[in-house]
Formats: C-alpha cells, sequence, structure tokens
C-alpha cells in the first residue's frame, strides 16, 4: 500500500483531470442532448477558446481578464455555428453531421494558424493561486485545488440551472420533446441556440483553466475529443451528471491505471468506454431513449 | 438523393459486367505510368490504396448503413502484422499481404461480434472505442510494435510468383502490384454488392426492423460485411507499410477512420465507386489548393467540406445523378408525348 501523502496527489491529479474532462463533456452532452448533435468540433473550440485567452491575457498581463473575456466571445462563436450550420442537419444522419462538424474543424484550425501562426503558446496562472499548499505534508500547486474547486461550483451552478429555474425547465422540456415544447410555445430554436452558446461557454471556460497547465498547440484538440466523447458515453450520452461521473472516473483511471497497469494506462479508459456500450449501450446514467 | 436501382444481375449478368469494368479499370490504370513521372507513380499508389480502404469502408457504410468510427483499427492490424513479419524475416510478399488479411478479418470477427447489435451513434461509439484501444496498444506495447516511433525501415521482398523473382524496388514494379492488388480486390468488393448477399445488405440498410420481421439474420450480415470490410482494410494497411516501409500508431488514430468516412461523403457512399471518386477528388483539390493559397488551403477545404455537409447530400455522385436524372426527364418529356402528364390524370377524388 502506498503512504497517504503519495495517494493523496494522486487522487488530486486525478480529480484535475476530472475537472478538465467535465468541463469540456458536460458542453458536449449538453448539445448532445438537446440539439441531438455530436459535435466533433467542440474540442477545436475549446482549443480557439485557450488561443484567444492566451491572446488576452498577453494584451492585459491578467489571467481574470482573458477569463472575462474568453467564454462570452465563444459562447458567441457557439450561438452562430448554431444558427448558421447545426439548425441544418438535425434531421440528417449522423454522418452528415460529422461531415459537417469536420468541415468546422478545419476552419477553425486554419483560423487560429492565419492568426497566431504554429508556435506553441501558453499562458500563466493569476499570482493569487501561483503558490503550493500543503496536503499531508506534501506540496500541492494552489492552482489545481482552486482549479477542481472552481469546476466543483460550475457543475453544481450547472444543475441548479437545468433543475432550479424556469429557463432551465424550459431546455429541458425542449430536450424531452422539441415539437411539444414548441406546440405549447416555446422558441425552441431560441432555446436550441441558447443551449449551443452555454456548451460552447463551458468548452471556452475549461480552454482557459486548463490553458496554463498545458501547451496551447494546433492538435491539442484532437487528445481531448475522444476522451470527452468516453466520458460522454460512460455518463450516458445527454446526461449531465453522467458527464460528471464518467469524468471522475476517466480522471481517475488516468491517474491510478499508470500505477496499476503503467503499459496499458490509455487503453484501459477505452475499455471501459467499450464495456459500457456493450453491457449498458444507455450508459450509467442514461436512460434508454430519452434525452437529458 | 435517389439511388439506383439495383437489380439482382444474375451469375451472368454481373460476371458481364464486372468483366467490362475490370477491363476498362485495368486499362485506364495502365495508362496511368506512361503520363506521369516516377515520383507521381507512388502517389499513385497511394492514392490506389486510400481508394481501397474507403471502398471497404462504405462496404460498411453506403451499403450496409453501419457508420463505423474506427476503421483504421483494422487497417492498422493489418499494416502492424505485415510490417512484424518482413522485419521477422518473412520474404514471401503474398503471404504477408494473405497475413494482413485474415489478421484483420479475425480482429473485425471479433470486435465486429460486439459492435453489430447496436445502431447508429452507438455503433460508431463503440468502434471509436475499439480504434482508439488499438492506437493506445500500438503506442504503448512498446516491446513489439516500438511505441510511438512504430516499426521502421520495413524490408519490401520481391514477389516470387510461379517460380519467378520479381524485384519490386522500382516505382514502377511496385505500382503494379498495388494496382494489380486493388483492382482485385475492388472487383472482389463489387461482386459482394451486387450478389444477393449485398441486396440483403441493402435491405437492413433501408430498415433493420423490417428485414428482420422478413426472416433475415440481421446480426449475422452485418457481421459478416464487417468481417469483410475489416479484411480489405487490413490488405490496404499492408498495402501502405509496404509503400512507406513504416508501420505508426497514426496508422491507428481515429483521424485516420475519420478519412474514409469524409471521402466516402464528399464521393458519394451510396455509389459503388463513389468513394474513390471522393479520395482522388479530395487529393486533387489539396494539391491544388495548397500549391495555391499555400498557407489557408485548409480554410477553403472547411467551406468545400461545409459545403458538402449541407448542399450536396449525396456527394459528388449523388449531386451528378440528381443533375442527370433531371436531364433525363426532361428530355422524356419532350418525347413522351402519349403517356399522360402528372397534371393530366385526373384522380377519381377530383371529380367529386
Amino acid at each position: 500500500m502506498m503512504p497517504a501523502d503519495s495517494l493523496a496527489a494522486y487522487v488530486l491529479n486525478g480529480l484535475v483531470q476530472a475537472s478538465c474532462l467535465f468541463l469540456v463533456a458536460s458542453g458536449l452532452t449538453l448539445i448532445f442532448g438537446v440539439l441531438g448533435i455530436l459535435n466533433f468540433a467542440h474540442a477545436a473550440l475549446f482549443m480557439l477558446a485557450a488561443y484567444l485567452a492566451a491572446q488576452v491575457s498577453a494584451w492585459s498581463g491578467s489571467f481574470w481578464v482573458a477569463l472575462l473575456v474568453a467564454p462570452p466571445v465563444l459562447a458567441l462563436v457557439g450561438a452562430g455555428l448554431e444558427w448558421g450550420l447545426l439548425r441544418r442537419v438535425y434531421d440528417a444522419p449522423v454522418a452528415y453531421q460529422l461531415l459537417l462538424t469536420f468541415g468546422v474543424i478545419l476552419l477553425i484550425k486554419d483560423l487560429i494558424k492565419l492568426l497566431w501562426g504554429t508556435a506553441w503558446k501558453t499562458f500563466s496562472e493569476p499570482p493569487v493561486f501561483s503558490g503550493t499548499l500543503v496536503v499531508l505534508g506534501r506540496p500541492y500547486p494552489l492552482y489545481n485545488v482552486a482549479y477542481i474547486g472552481c469546476v466543483l461550483l460550475i457543475g453544481l451552478a450547472l444543475w441548479a440551472f437545468l433543475h432550479l429555474t424556469r429557463t432551465g425547465k424550459v431546455v429541458r422540456a425542449a430536450a424531452a420533446d422539441r415539437d411539444m415544447a414548441n406546440a405549447v410555445g416555446i422558441n425552441v430554436p431560441l432555446v436550441y441556440t441558447g443551449v449551443c452558446a452555454l456548451g460552447t461557454a463551458l468548452a471556452a471556460i475549461m480552454g482557459v483553466f486548463h490553458g496554463p497547465m498545458m501547451n496551447i498547440h494546433l492538435d491539442v484538440d484532437q487528445d481531448y475529443v475522444v476522451e470527452a466523447f468516453a466520458v460522454v458515453v460512460i455518463g450516458g450520452l445527454g446526461s449531465v451528471p453522467g458527464a460528471l461521473l464518467g469524468a471522475l472516473l476517466v480522471g481517475m483511471l488516468d491517474a491510478f491505471g499508470i500505477l496499476i497497469i503503467p503499459r496499458f494506462q490509455m487503453a484501459f479508459i477505452y475499455m471501459v468506454m467499450a464495456a459500457v456500450l456493450v453491457f449498458r449501450p444507455q450508459g450509467l446514467f442514461g436512460m434508454r431513449e430519452t434525452r437529458v | 438523393m435517389s439511388e439506383p436501382v439495383y437489380r439482382y444481375l444474375g451469375a451472368r449478368g454481373a460476371l458481364r459486367r464486372a468483366m467490362v469494368g475490370g477491363v476498362l479499370a485495368a486499362a485506364v490504370l495502365a495508362l496511368v505510368p506512361a503520363v506521369v513521372s516516377p515520383f507521381q507513380l507512388l502517389f499513385a499508389a497511394e492514392m490506389l490504396i486510400q481508394c481501397l480502404f474507403a471502398l471497404a469502408f462504405n462496404l460498411l457504410f453506403g451499403i450496409t448503413g453501419l457508420l463505423s468510427f474506427g476503421q483504421a483499427a483494422y487497417f492498422g492490424v493489418g499494416g502492424y502484422l505485415a510490417a512484424l513479419a518482413l522485419v521477422h524475416g518473412w520474404t514471401g510478399i503474398l503471404g504477408v499481404l494473405l497475413l494482413s488479411t485474415v489478421g484483420a478479418a479475425l480482429a473485425g470477427l471479433v470486435l465486429g461480434y460486439c459492435c453489430v447489435r447496436l445502431n447508429e451513434i452507438y455503433f460508431a461509439m463503440l468502434t471509436l472505442a475499439f480504434g482508439q484501444m488499438h492506437y493506445a496498444g500500438a503506442r504503448q506495447w512498446a516491446d513489439v510494435t516500438g511505441g510511438s516511433d512504430g516499426i521502421l525501415r520495413v524490408p519490401r521482398p520481391p514477389l516470387r510468383l510461379l517460380g519467378l523473382t520479381l524485384p519490386l524496388d522500382t516505382g514502377l514494379a511496385f505500382y503494379v502490384l498495388v494496382a494489380t492488388v486493388v483492382l482485385l480486390t475492388t472487383l472482389f468488393l463489387w461482386g459482394v454488392a451486387t450478389s444477393p448477399f449485398g441486396l440483403m445488405l441493402r435491405a437492413i440498410r433501408e430498415k433493420p426492423e423490417r428485414a428482420e420481421f422478413v426472416g433475415i439474420p440481421v446480426h449475422h450480415y452485418r457481421l459478416a460485411a464487417f468481417v469483410l470490410s475489416a479484411a480489405c482494410a487490413g490488405l490496404a494497411g499492408a498495402l501502405v507499410v509496404l509503400l512507406g516501409h513504416t508501420a505508426t500508431p497514426e496508422m491507428l488514430f481515429w483521424t485516420k477512420s475519420a478519412e474514409p468516412v469524409i471521402m466516402s461523403l464528399l464521393g458519394g457512399a451510396k455509389v459503388f465507386l463513389g468513394p474513390a471518386l471522393g479520395v482522388l477528388v479530395y487529393a486533387w483539390l489539396k494539391e491544388w489548393l495548397s500549391s495555391r493559397l499555400v498557407d489557408y488551403w485548409m480554410l477553403v477545404m472547411g467551406l468545400i467540406v461545409i459545403g458538402c455537409g449541407l448542399f450536396f447530400r449525396g456527394g459528388i455522385c449523388g449531386a451528378l445523378a440528381v443533375w442527370w436524372s433531371a436531364r433525363l426527364a426532361q428530355r422524356m418529356s419532350y418525347v413522351s408525348t402519349r403517356d399522360p402528364q402528372p397534371d393530366q390524370i385526373v384522380r377519381p377524388d377530383d371529380s367529386r
């Protein structure tokens, strides 16, 4: 058995990974649950947010300005994406949604290349959180702990929004039955645009939060998109609590897999994903044939 | 988009068509070395292999109606098997190709067994999971697969056939091998697609429930299509390894699985050769755009792909078919004056 302090470090690392995955996956699952579209460009949008945040923090010299600017801008991009493209393929087969979002990935990547070039970008965490925290006698970056806490708050806020507010109820109604929601006077297209904006903003928040911990480059989306899909599938397509559970599971597998079976740590996540699909295709939290 | 009506041609009709198509295709392929440079010949060989991969994928997607998002797994299994066999001293090139095909088919049998029971998006996700699992395996099982470097310096032994030994070091010789293998496999796939078995697959694509109801064992047929598709993808993977002398984990990454999807949709998934057309058009567009707009060809390509997703749902072949049938209908309306036009038909309801 390993000592408690290194165990705590592994748990914290797993939680950081889970937080990052939850922010990407919750937006992805929300968009799938309501719009019925699997947005392959979701991670490209997160990458765009990370680049934007790096630029803004380079200009302003402050992480907080980047956090204030990037998510609203990306929410606008998401709304534009829904309004301009996605709403035209709601009834199309999955393959066309894939084709369309693949085209969006190409657009975003080249746009980034035009604006920022191919060099790696970095930006640093706010000075308030740049210290370390002592966890069981071992120093741990304060920023990571703050990150986990913030994501927890965001998750709670998302749950409260969906279940305690009138707007959240409208969103769930539009997800459950589009035609019926339309018939009782809900402006369904507006809800769809709003949800796409919200989901994209969540990915943007992840881009800003995770930015200081990684090198931002042009292929950074590829590593996250499939893990985000794994999270969404494990939790259940369209389920936000499922995304939280899935993110925790995958984050912990990432952190501890390297201890238990270092050779197949990467494959382990996909094994779990495959096992869930084979034995419980609707996911751990999903219900058969219903969304959100 | 309206699909051309597929009739079961009967064994003789299908054979005749296959022979005519095969001879025409062989003639075109034989002309290629005469008009392009040796370097471009290797490029042509790569295109042909991509065509084979896309056609193999489309047996599942366009014909059976299953969107696989992990065909790179079988492409990679075939490639890695070939690389391992060649590095460990195999010298029979046909044996290597056979090994890759059979190995990929076996992988397809085992994994496909799990996949074919799922529909639509869940099928796509499970194939994606299996594909990524293979990728992770290739990346991390470094003792065997060489890790993230892959297997380098794979030899390309001469072809030994009927007592003859034909070296394959020249671009031309290798091109001839690739063209022959791709042509034969394509004819085989065409035979599958137009056979009664292929018609059953189409019936399953249109409505799995109805197919089940009339007594088609849907899962068995889907699994058979899955195995065939995996086998051909494995063969394509082996050829790619022979071409580039390397097997890398990127052969198994999900972006590799996305390629045939995009190509098929671009060319037209419901027409047998549509995916091959997609591969050629995509490669040509990429070449043409990147020579003109060096830095932002992806931007234009993205717009074209989006346009295809929005407006040309049947891909290039679909758009051509629509245009052609509209022209045909127009011409028919001049010719046939004896048949009543739709607006001249008096329906019983109208007289009331």
